[in-house]
Parts: structure tokens; C-alpha cells; sequence
């Protein structure tokens, strides 16, 4: 009894020492969303006034242009509208390329796919930036600079998703696929019908870290996007702390608005998430 | 005419990873290719293609004597071994702790793990604000009893560690996360068997979680290793490589040789040399995780 008590009060104890640690760790979110509502001169005010006394919405408004609000329109909203086309093309494409390909390298034995996969292996220990530069060259070539394709074709095929699939598929059993085939069911028809079904699990683990990465990316975006019409939110951000860097308030509310749908994304469908991320650790 | 069985299965193979193998051979493989070639070329890019002179290898021999170059390998590499250890210890106890001890496990999991997913421009944005002489870093330094606290971002010697740590907050979550999902999978009949030998926390965490879970930490470090090596962010959006060549890293300068002097072919090489030296980590690791990675 006694033992039982005192593990409870451990436990308490710990609960509250890890816990304020990972508070201290949201703390720049809290300021962040604290200072989004502040007039510019409260902002690094101190002692900080963790809840302002009177909530500036205003700044929002400032930033998004709602209603001609802004002094300077700093297209936000278009910033916003890029990131999520972008990325959601790009989840589209790389999660149907990854499947199509993942299904053929685990399940169909046709000649000459051991030497293919080997090449994709080899070539995920390659860096980004060994191919950003032939990139950026070939775009310029193709005319292709100045429009979001620099960032949408690269962005169709990942080595990991193709490796996360066919990791995926390994594990369905051989009869599923082989007691279609007695039925008469074409190779695609079993794919779309039976495999795609299966897949789903692993085609949202892919999904959401193919999301992740590009609402994050910055250097393509940085190399690549060369004026306003084209920026993505990371590249907006940048150029909004350039301009009104002392308008810290309005910086804040920016960063608050490009974080929160990440967020929700996450917190609704983390279980598939944190699968994903461990197939897709490092970028490719 | 009808194919034979194997001819079709090759067809159906190929028409699957068609689109996938464009993918690859555009964007992977023919610019790794042209990358190797302008690695070998002193070629800037104002010139033109007509203009690419092949130089053999001298600037892999010239960036030894580049002093930016060196500041930036010296400070990637003081920075990797800083962030990797510092990272996979501290995920490691507190995925341990939280999983034997703690109430509301998920949402700690969660809060940790939202730097992780946040836009690093974003976060790099709040952070340069904190680290800002009127922010709270300097303010908590002050309240210690510290009269001239350092510039953060702005000082040659604090700059470096100033983006350590905001590094390590960001990563944190996703090894915690890493690592908790492998707890789950700890054999549970070895514990109560510790248990009935009269085994403490710590002579269980030292003789079982640390062996048992070295499948994990080799994989995060040699994740984290990758990424480490690879950090630009931010440096471009909090310090731009300064002050001096104090923040300087491998990724920042080819970014700032290739696309603010257009120099193509050094830039070329530079990366070269960061995927040599990314494949060499690996491959030590993977050699030496015999000696400690258990099964």
C-alpha cells in the first residue's frame, strides 16, 4: 500500500518535471501567438505579458489584406495559395508514382528490377544539393524558371516514397495477388482493385510526410522562385522580415498563420505520421 | 502473335515504374551526372555553356586553401558532432522516463514534438526575435546576474552554440518519437525478470533499454548526422554565415558560390565533397555498429 502510494507520487512528480520541460518547449509558440496579438511596441515589452490585455486582431487582418486593412500588401494570401497547390500536387503525384512503382518492384518479377531498385538505393545517399545546381541549370535551359514546375516535376517521384511502398507491399501475401490472376484480373485492375486498398495506410504515412516537406522547403523554393507571383509561404516569410522587420507583431502573426495548419494535419492523423517518418527521415 | 509469359510480365513491370523511372532519370540521375562533370570545370555560370573549361581536378585541391571553405567544413562538423550526441541522449532518457513514469504521455509526446513539424523559417523567424537583445534569452541571462549578456546571434562566439540549441529543440521531438516506438516493441518478460532479481531503474535502463533499443540509436544518429550535415536554413535566415565566418557552414556556402557568384563548377564540388563525406560516416557506422548495436 504504501509502496503503491509513494510510486504514485513518483510518478506525479516526474510527470510534472518532464511536463514543464516539454511546456518549456512550446514556449516559442506561445510567444509567438502572443505577440501576434500585440501592438508593435508590446511586443518586447517586459516583463511579457503572456495574455495582452486587449487582443490586436488587427494584425491578422494587416497580413491576410482582409478588407484593405494592410498598408502594404504583402500577398500572403497568394503565398498561401501556392504552398498548398503545390504541395498537394505534389502528394498526388508522388503518392501515385510511389504506388505504381513500389507494387511493380515488390510483387511483379519482371527482368532487370533488382538492377533498377540497386539504382535507387545507391542514389539515396546523394545529397540534395549534389543536384540542385544541374537543376537549376536545366530549368533555365527548358525556360521553365519563373514557373512552380521547378518545383512540381522534381517533386513527383521520391526515392523513399518508391522504397516506403515497396516495403509496404512486401508484406501482402503472393496468393492474394496470384488467385486474381486465375480469375482472369489484369495486373492494373488488381493493383486499383485489391493492392490500393491494402496500400492505404502506408499511401497516408507517404502522404503526409510528402506534405510536410514541401510546405517546409526552402532552399528549392529560395533557388528557384523568382518573384513575388511565385513565392510559397517559407519564401513570404523570409521577405516579410526583410521589409518590416520592425513590425514584429505583423512578422508573428505571419508565422502563426503559415504554422497552424501543419498542426491540425498533424494532430488528426499523427498515428500514420510518425510511420512515414521513419521510412522518410532524411529528405529524398 | 502472342508474347511469351515472361515478355509480358517485363512489359507490365516496365509500364508500372514508367512514370517513376522519368522521375528519377530527370531529376536524379542526369543532373547527379552533369553535377560530377561541372564539379571537374571552373565553369560560372555568366558565361554561358559555351564557356565550360575543363580544369581537371583542381578545385578540390584549390577549396583546401579556401579559407570560407574551411571555416564552413570546421563549423559543419562542430556543429553535427555537437547536435547528433546531444539529441540522441537526451530523446533517449526522456523516452524512457515518459514511458515508465509519467501520466498524459501523449500530450508531452505531442508538445515536444511540434518544433519538429513547424516551417523551420517560421521557427527560425520566432527564434531570431528571442535571441534579440530585448528578448527573453538575453533578459533570462540578465536575471541570473549576468551584466553584459552575450548577442546571441550577433556574437562571434555565442552564434554557433545559439543555433545548436535551437536545432536540438527542433529535432528533439521527432528522436523522442523515434524511440518511443521502439520502447513499445522491449521484450517485457526480460523486465520482470530483472524485477524478480531485485534490478534498480537504472541498472535496467544501462543493461537492457540502452542495448535493447541500439538498433534505434544507430539509425537516429545516422539520420541525424545526415541532416545535421545538410543545415542551411537557418543559417540563411538568422545569421547569414556570420559574424565573421562564425556561422558558416558546408550547404550555405555551396548555396551562396552557386547562386550569389555563379560559381557552378566549385559549388559542384563542394557538394561532392559533403556526399563523400555523408557516404564515409555511414559507412564507418555501419561498420562499427557491430560492436554496439545488439539484436
Amino acid at each position: 500500500m504504501t509502496y503503491s502510494v509513494k510510486r504514485l507520487i513518483n510518478r506525479i512528480l516526474v510527470t510534472l518535471l518532464i511536463g514543464g520541460f516539454a511546456f518549456t518547449m512550446i514556449v516559442p509558440f506561445l510567444w509567438m501567438i502572443s505577440a501576434s496579438i500585440k501592438l508593435p511596441l508590446d511586443v518586447m515589452q517586459l516583463p511579457i505579458k503572456w495574455i495582452p490585455d486587449y487582443f490586436y486582431i488587427e494584425n491578422y487582418k494587416q497580413v491576410w489584406n482582409i478588407g484593405g486593412a494592410a498598408i502594404r500588401d504583402y500577398q500572403f494570401g497568394l503565398a498561401y495559395y501556392n504552398s498548398v497547390k503545390i504541395a498537394l500536387i505534389n502528394l498526388a503525384g508522388s503518392v501515385l508514382t510511389s504506388t505504381l512503382a513500389g507494387y511493380a518492384f515488390a510483387k511483379i518479377k519482371f527482368r532487370g528490377r533488382t538492377a533498377v531498385f540497386f539504382l535507387y538505393l545507391a542514389t539515396m545517399m546523394i545529397p540534395p544539393q549534389v543536384t540542385l545546381i544541374p537543376k537549376f541549370v536545366m530549368f533555365n535551359w527548358l525556360g521553365l524558371t519563373g514557373t512552380h514546375l521547378t518545383l512540381i516535376l522534381p517533386g513527383l517521384v521520391t526515392i523513399t516514397g518508391t522504397f516506403l511502398m515497396r516495403q509496404f507491399f512486401m508484406q501482402v501475401p503472393d496468393e492474394l495477388r496470384e488467385s486474381a490472376h486465375v480469375d482472369g484480373a489484369s495486373e492494373i485492375r488488381i493493383w486499383a482493385q485489391i493492392m490500393v486498398p491494402i496500400a492505404k495506410p502506408g499511401m497516408a504515412s507517404l502522404a503526409m510526410i510528402v506534405f510536410l516537406w514541401n510546405w517546409n522547403n526552402y532552399l528549392d523554393a529560395l533557388v528557384f522562385l523568382n518573384n513575388w507571383r511565385l513565392y510559397t509561404i517559407p519564401i513570404s516569410l523570409t521577405n516579410f522580415i526583410e521589409e518590416s522587420v520592425t513590425q514584429y507583431n505583423l512578422v508573428m502573426a505571419a508565422s502563426s498563420s503559415a504554422l497552424v495548419p501543419v498542426f491540425i494535419i498533424f494532430l488528426i492523423g499523427q498515428r500514420f505520421f510518425v510511420k512515414g517518418l521513419m521510412a522518410g527521415a532524411v529528405k529524398g | 502473335m502472342k508474347l511469351s509469359r515472361q515478355l509480358k510480365t517485363d512489359l507490365t513491370g516496365y509500364v508500372f515504374i514508367l512514370p517513376n523511372i522519368i522521375g528519377f532519370l530527370l531529376f536524379t540521375l542526369v543532373p547527379m551526372v552533369f553535377s560530377l562533370i561541372i564539379s571537374f570545370t571552373d565553369w560560372n555560370y555568366t558565361q554561358g555553356f559555351g564557356n565550360i573549361q575543363w580544369n581537371g581536378g583542381v578545385n578540390f585541391v584549390e577549396m583546401w586553401g579556401d579559407k570560407w571553405f574551411t571555416d564552413s567544413l570546421i563549423n559543419t562538423i562542430v556543429f553535427a558532432v555537437t547536435v547528433v550526441p546531444l539529441t540522441a541522449v537526451l530523446a533517449l532518457v526522456l523516452a524512457v522516463v515518459i514511458d515508465r513514469f509519467c501520466f498524459a504521455r501523449l500530450p508531452i509526446r505531442l508538445a515536444m514534438f511540434m518544433p519538429y513539424i513547424s516551417n523551420v523559417v517560421a521557427v527560425a523567424i520566432v527564434w531570431v526575435m528571442m535571441y534579440s537583445p530585448w528578448g527573453p534569452f538575453t533578459r533570462m541571462v540578465q536575471m541570473v546576474g549576468v551584466e553584459t549578456p552575450p548577442q546571441w546571434l550577433g556574437d562571434y562566439t555565442w552564434a554557433l552554440p545559439a543555433i545548436i540549441i535551437m536545432t536540438i529543440w527542433s529535432g528533439l521531438g521527432y528522436s523522442v518519437m523515434i524511440y518511443t516506438s521502439s520502447i513499445s516493441s522491449l521484450p517485457r518478460d526480460v523486465y520482470e525478470a530483472a524485477d524478480i532479481d531485485g534490478a534498480g531503474e537504472v541498472t535496467k535502463f544501462f543493461k537492457l533499454t540502452v542495448p535493447f533499443l541500439s538498433p534505434t540509436t544507430f539509425f537516429l544518429v545516422i539520420t541525424t548526422f545526415i541532416t545535421s550535415f545538410q543545415v542551411f536554413a537557418p543559417i540563411q535566415i538568422m545569421t547569414r554565415g556570420g559574424p565573421g565566418t562564425s556561422t558558416h557552414v558546408l550547404v550555405y556556402y555551396i548555396y551562396t558560390a552557386a547562386f550569389n557568384f555563379y560559381r557552378m563548377g566549385y559549388a559542384a564540388s563542394m557538394s561532392w565533397i559533403l556526399f563523400v563525406i555523408l557516404f564515409t560516416i555511414t559507412l564507418v557506422q555501419w561498420r562499427g555498429q557491430k560492436k554496439w548495436v545488439s539484436y
